[in-house]
């Protein structure tokens, strides 16, 4: 701090609390409450990033959330480093680390610095027009392309700290909490609503809070004197939430809001160990007010980037609330009396201030009689047409503007400075009503979109809503929530307000220079560095919608979303195009107002969180005994049982042995079950599924089909008659959730005469599927007085015994083609019969099987597994599943559809199985099959969908969905891999024991 | 999000809800009498409004009730929500 920069006792930060930073490896200090902004200006830092395209030198410009260019890479840890976060707006704290970015090897000496000189030759549109001949080299483009495009450096390990997720609701959420939104809060917590307010910046207050001038003042107080009060008043109100450090990211239909909590970024790092780092709010509230408040705009000039040339209230701001110098030969530039404020508190704390630039002819409000009177020079109708210096503005040249203001006259008159300060107006900040869906119309008075028409229940007010002076602020605050409310009285209904009162208005969205346009930079969206000429270079090349003109140019597409300068570009768009503002729109405004990090987003939902998963009760005993698991839905099911280091290709063909040879268990505890009673169930079973099922007897059990209304395949499943009227139906695992909700549409909507109750009970069983030939020798032993012969307990029948307390529904059904019992028990009891399975199987070498020998071994025997070898486009007759499909039934969900035009093309891609030549070779799934690999393009004929090794018939089988499939069996075919082709023969879809004689045992 | 008023539960957010599509397309009771146009325009015409429009949505994380939902498509302005077997109100 060799420069006298800082200025004293200042309220807002604490000189007895010095904190050490690094910048670019340098060792730095600032205070408590400084922004790392303003601890670096204190350090007479202005030059902190160089621009996307150019690489020009850039200096921190705002003293907020629109800041372009003093964005930084901050902590230099592989899991914890946060790129692209602004300067502005960071809090200071002991030990912070920040480096810049898009500069190599440093910020001061950049050799991508050169692009600036190359400037003519990177005009808008430079990478569309370059990059796109020839068109094969595209992937040698890419690879550059990619490495210069981005800011920041991404963090690359997992980040470890905790982020936090909150539901809120509340009667009026106001975001915002300058004293707009103060006020607003206090009217509706006197009419006792629930008032949530959120704030962006550490301290409520705006920027009202450090307004240092004699003369706005509230109730013949100092304005900022009164707001203190009130704010006191709000922190001791019961109504009132408040929430600082947070901000806004989306404002969503139905008064649903999004806000990000920053709670641990402003403390020093080793003060943040096991606490939450950002919390995203989740609120509904009935009414929302939004009093955003309003950002300065920059004027824009030849040369405007410089670092040194800073928004003027940014500098009043650096001044009255950090206590901060910006430069010691200070300029303002303006178009407007807001500027004059910003020379007000340079004058009252003792810095120099050089002149001041107004294009104006002339104004004669208070404030800037005042400022006159104190002897400033001030420049009447004139404009800046050029900056000098490098790495820090050192020189301004103005020059008087014409009548017209379209050039410039005169004489050049040079002007020493270190830091110029310009105002070109304010724009409210219409982002979040937008973002709700809201309308805007064009003020041309103020030229500023404010808001218009909403469907929401809300309000703007304040600057948001275009009033930018003091009286009107606090007035049409109070008078437009007690109308948004309802109320009648309040207790700001006299106040008194006194302050400046703008006279004079003009505004030029491009100012002339004595230079031709082409030969100057005037930069509108500083931080992708597009200037008003690339604008008008879009628009020579015919693009007229603001929208392309957007995308081409880049103009508010960086971080910043051009919140400085989006307003110029409007402007020169409508100017040039003689366009009137309001019909020309604005581009859309899209969430998040400002960036949020993928932890906040994601929450507490990451690692085994990320999603929900579910166990069967036999969870535990398949963990124990090593499984491999496969998440089917969001079941983790048993795949296979690996045993001393087997693959998974060998466990699972020991395992298929086994189940043939003598017996295998599987957990099927995760098929969907759905308990179907009431006095038309039987009717209810006839109109879903396509098979008939009148004649079905009490205990019996039946194979269904369920198909959409379109024709195709959409679940299968067995289905049990319980009693007269009582059934219980199994789904596929992944399909239960979908079928139950279907049924119950049906029922509800189009059925409702029908008597049937649905009730899902896949958690309430758990199922033990105990197959193969020793099967009926392993059921015997557990349950020994029960009959388990073929006449008392044939195949596809069912039977309810006990064991113990134990009520067992026992179903004779098969998935495998081996005699097999399903016992499905309460699922407390899952594991205890699960177990008792496995000691009773012990002699017959029970071996425990996954789903993917449960595949393999219903391959075999042709089965299909709706979702493997359906896709939403087969119907059952496409699957040679004819015989499933009642002839007599009247109707069925899908039977029109089975004879539509396109469902009874012969050429569909039906289902077949294929052998490959050599029996060792699997196929792989999902691989093509075609007939000629020579004639190009290569007609594609099916594909594979299922394919294993049996080891029972001890060579490679495949399924597979292929065009007429029926009539090719016996046809040789091709699937070509990436390394050789493979040759194959179409053939029946049952592979093993075609007499079904393994079901007896 | 939308908040949307069950008829049976009352106002929910809509991640408790499933959209069924557009309303009122009684699933014809003679099906096999009807050729491939008509059958057609029963299982696949849509007419996807701007505007308000007659649709079924389901409380599926909740009773599993369906009923009508008369909205809005240019804005998600729910105007009416109404029973299954209930007519479509005048708007």
């Amino acid at each position: 701090m060799s420069k006298n920069l800082r200025i004293n006792n200042k309220q807002f930060v604490d000189e007895t609390r010095k904190l050490s930073f690094i910048f670019n490896g340098k060792k730095l200090y600032g205070y408590k409450g400084d922004t790392l902004a303003s601890a670096l200006l204190s350090n007479d830092i202005h030059l902190v990033g160089r621009s996307f395209k150019y690489h020009r030198p850039r200096g921190i410009m705002t003293s907020g959330s629109e800041e372009p260019n003093a964005i930084l890479q901050i902590g230099n840890d592989d899991a914890l480093t946060d790129p692209n976060v602004r300067a502005t707006e960071i809090e200071l704290y002991d030990g912070l680390i920040c480096n810049s970015q898009n500069c190599w090897p440093s910020v001061k000496f950049d050799i991508g610095g050169i692009n600036n000189f190359l400037s003519p030759l990177l005009p808008a549109g430079f990478y569309y027009k370059t990059f796109m001949w020839p068109a094969s080299f595209w992937e040698k483009y890419e690879y550059f392309i990619r490495k210069s495009a981005g800011l920041g450096k991404s963090p690359t390990k997992q980040d470890p700290d905790m982020y936090d997720h909150r539901y809120m609701h509340c009667d009026i959420l106001i975001v915002g909490g300058g004293v707009s939104g103060l006020i607003a809060a206090k009217i509706a917590s006197d009419d006792n609503k629930k008032v949530l307010l959120l704030e962006d910046k550490e301290l409520l207050g705006g920027s009202l809070i450090y307004d240092d001038n004699d003369i706005s003042k509230i109730d013949n107080q100092k304005s900022s004197e009164w707001l203190k009060k009130l704010i006191e008043n709000i922190k001791n109100d019961k109504n009132i939430i408040i929430k600082t450090r947070t901000s806004l990211a989306a404002y969503h239909n139905y008064n649903f809001l999004l806000a990000r909590q920053n709670l641990t970024d402003h403390l020093s790092v080793n003060d943040r160990n096991n606490k939450i780092r950002q919390r995203l709010y989740k609120i509904r509230a009935k009414k929302v007010i939004i009093s955003t408040g309003a950002i300065e705009r920059p004027q824009v000039f030849h040369n405007n980037d410089r670092p040194g040339i800073m928004l003027a209230s940014a500098v009043k701001k650096y001044i009255d609330y950090y206590g901060v110098r910006c430069g010691l030969e200070n300029v303002i530039f303006t178009n407007n009396d807001s500027a004059y404020e910003t020379a007000l508190s340079l004058h009252k704390s003792g810095t120099k201030l050089n002149a001041i630039i107004d294009i104006r002819n002339n104004s004669s409000s208070e404030i800037v009689n005042k400022v006159k009177s104190l002897g400033i020079q001030i420049y009447w109708n004139h404009t800046v047409v050029n900056t000098k210096g490098y790495k820090r503005i050192n020189k301004i040249i103005i020059m008087k503007l014409n009548d017209k203001g379209n050039d410039v006259v005169g004489k050049k008159i040079e002007l020493n400075c270190d830091c110029l300060a310009i105002s070109g107006g304010w724009t409210p900040m219409v982002h979040l009503f937008t973002q709700s869906g809201g309308k805007l119309k064009f003020d041309n008075k103020d030229n500023i979109f404010v808001p218009d028409k909403t469907n929401l229940n809300q309000l703007s007010i304040g600057s948001t809503k275009g009033d930018f002076e003091l009286d009107d602020v606090l007035k049409n605050s109070i008078k437009d929530t007690k109308k948004f409310l309802q109320i009648e009285n309040s207790n700001f209904d006299k106040i008194d307000v006194k302050c400046s009162k703008e006279k004079e208005k003009k505004n030029i969205w491009l100012l002339p220079s004595d230079k031709p346009l082409s030969k100057t930079k005037p930069f509108l969206d500083y931080q992708n560095d597009s200037t008003a000429k690339d604008i008008k270079l879009a628009l020579r090349e015919g693009f007229k919608s603001i929208e392309h003109v957007k995308r081409y140019t880049t103009t508010g597409m960086g971080t910043d979303q051009g919140k400085l300068a989006n307003m110029h570009a409007l402007g020169i768009v409508a100017d040039t195009t003689n366009t009137n503002m309001g019909e020309l729109g604005t581009t859309t405004f899209r969430p998040p107002y400002t960036p949020l990090t993928f932890g906040t987003i994601v929450g507490r939902n990451v690692g085994q969180f990320f999603d929900i998963f579910r166990k069967t009760p036999m969870h535990d005993w398949h963990v124990n005994n090593n499984a491999k698991f496969e998440n089917v839905g969001q079941w983790k099911r048993a795949w296979y049982y690996p045993k001393d280091g087997e693959s998974m290709h060998d466990a699972v063909q020991r395992e298929s042995k086994a189940a043939r040879e003598s017996s295998g268990i599987l957990d099927a505890s995760t098929l969907g079950k759905i308990d179907i009673q009431g006095t038309d169930a039987n009717e209810f079973l006839n109109r879903v599924y396509t098979n008939a099922w009148s004649k079905l007897q009490i205990g019996k059990c039946r194979y269904g089909l369920m198909l959409n209304e379109d024709g195709m395949v959409y679940d299968d499943g067995v289905t049990t008659k319980l009693g007269e009227n009582h059934y219980l139906m199994t789904t596929t695992t992944g399909g239960a959730a979908n079928v139950m909700s279907k049924l119950e549409d049906y029922l509800q909507t189009e059925w409702p005469e029908l008597d049937v109750f649905l009730t899902s009970v896949t958690d309430h069983y758990a199922t033990a599927s105990v197959c193969g030939p020793n099967a009926k020798k392993i059921i015997n032993k557990i349950f020994k007085d029960l009959d388990l012969s073929d006449e008392s307990f044939p195949h596809m029948s069912f039977k309810e015994v006990r064991l113990g307390n134990i009520n067992c529904r026992i179903m004779r059904i098969s998935f495998t083609g081996e005699l097999s019992y399903e016992i499905n028990v309460e699922a407390s009891y899952g594991k205890y019969i699960w177990e008792k399975c496995i000691e009773a199987g012990k002699e017959f070498n029970i071996t425990p099987y996954g789903t993917e020998t449960m595949h393999l071994l219903r391959a075999e025997k042709g089965f299909i597994i709706v979702g493997q070898d359906t896709d939403g486009t087969m119907t059952p007759v496409d699957l040679q599943m004819d015989w499933i499909i009642s002839k007599r039934k009247y109707d069925f969900i899908g039977k029109r559809s089975l004879y539509r035009s396109d469902t009874i093309r012969e050429d569909r891609k039906q289902l077949v199985g294929l052998l490959t030549d050599d029996p060792n070779e699997i196929l792989e799934e999902g691989a093509q099959i075609v007939k000629d690999e020579n004639k190009k393009p290569v007609n594609m004929l099916g594909h594979v969908t299922s394919s294993y090794f049996s080891p029972t018939l001890k060579k490679s089988i495949a399924l597979a969905v292929l065009k007429e499939g029926k009539k090719l069996k016996g046809q040789k075919l091709l699937v070509p891999m990436i390394d050789k082709t493979i040759k194959v023969t179409v053939s029946d879809t049952v592979f093993l024991d075609k007499e079904n004689e393994r079901i007896n045992g | 999000m939308f908040l949307i008023n069950c008829p049976y539960c009352g106002e929910r957010d809509q991640s408790e809800f499933v959209s069924g599509g557009e309303a009122h397309i009684a699933r014809p009771k003679q099906p096999t009498e009807l050729n491939d146009d008509q059958w057609a325009e029963y299982l696949f015409m849509r007419k996807n409004i701007k505007g308000i429009q007659f649709e079924r949505w389901n409380h599926a994380h909740g009773c599993r009730k369906w009923f009508n939902v008369a909205r809005d498509t240019s804005n998600d302005k729910i105007e009416k929500i109404y029973k299954m077997g209930e007519q479509p109100p005048k708007l």
